[in-house]
């Protein structure tokens, strides 16, 4: 379903979250199908986190009531899962003895997991109030 | 890995991002000529993946094998979706769409380079 969830900067950030799933998805399989032992921790976390990106494209790619939902969901625990990771890798290096996506609130990517779930954020507040402007305009004839 | 196939493959998607990001200030969708850039990004990155392929059949690999061909299906599905994604959204945000899907080349690029010569060999 297209609406405004999904159109225009909202299918941007459609393909910058599949890029995320998909690179992190294939790396946490590599770990966790090799070295599982050496950091299984660490790799967990790195399939959680490749879960939640997935899970958020399939939401913001959907639209509606449900993807919205799922999209909000899967943005805050990437927030949350960012800020936490990000500040034990800092705190206790030897907890992280493998890098994963949110090590060091994302150095490795550039920090765009942390910018990521922001703008998500932002994108579905920003949507779900236009859409509800449009609403009330719908109903007042 | 072959560099200078690197090389190719990064200065491609710079120019054709370039491109596609001027279409998004002057806020117009992408035409033709935005496509066929990015096509031509994919043609360079297929070439880069068969020679790393035959490279790797030959006996000249990464040790971490699989992240690297992780990395290659992530490398190479880019471009046909940014293209997808973009003839969705006939707005300049489908010429925002391949702006970020090209810039996004050279970091795998780099990335894949990264690999390969994190061989211990």
């Amino acid at each position: 379903m297209r609406d405004r969830l999904n159109s225009g900067p909202g299918l941007v950030l459609v393909i910058v979250y599949g890029i995320f799933a998909l690179s992190a998805g294939a790396r946490a399989t590599v770990q966790i199908a090799t070295k599982f032992d050496e950091a299984p921790e660490a790799y967990l976390l790195s399939a959680l986190a490749a879960l939640i990106y997935l899970v958020a494209t399939i939401g913001l790619a959907r639209g509606g009531a449900s993807g919205r939902r799922l999209a909000l969901i899967c943005c805050s625990v990437e927030l949350a899962g960012v800020l936490v990771v990000g500040t034990l890798s800092i705190a206790d290096k030897a907890a992280f003895p493998d890098d994963s996506v949110w090590s060091v609130y994302g150095r490795g990517y550039g920090f765009v997991p942390l910018v990521l779930p922001l703008i998500g954020l932002y994108w579905l507040r920003r949507t779900a109030r236009a859409d509800r402007a449009a609403a009330v305009d719908h109903a007042q004839p | 890995m072959n560099d200078s196939l690197g090389a190719i493959v990064i200065v491609a998607a710079l120019v054709v991002a370039l491109l596609c990001l001027v279409a998004a200030i002057r806020n117009r969708p992408p035409d033709l000529s935005h496509y066929v850039g990015t096509a031509l990004v994919e043609v360079a990155a297929l070439v880069l993946t068969v020679v790393a392929v035959i490279a790797m059949i030959g006996g000249d690999r990464p040790t971490e094998v699989g992240t690297f061909v992780g990395y290659l299906f992530t490398f190479l599905a880019l471009p046909p979706v940014a293209i997808a994604l973009a003839r969705l959204e006939p707005t300049r945000w489908g010429s925002v769409i391949l702006t970020v899907a090209l810039l996004v080349m050279p970091v795998l690029v780099a990335r894949l380079n990264q690999i390969w010569e994190a061989t211990g060999a």
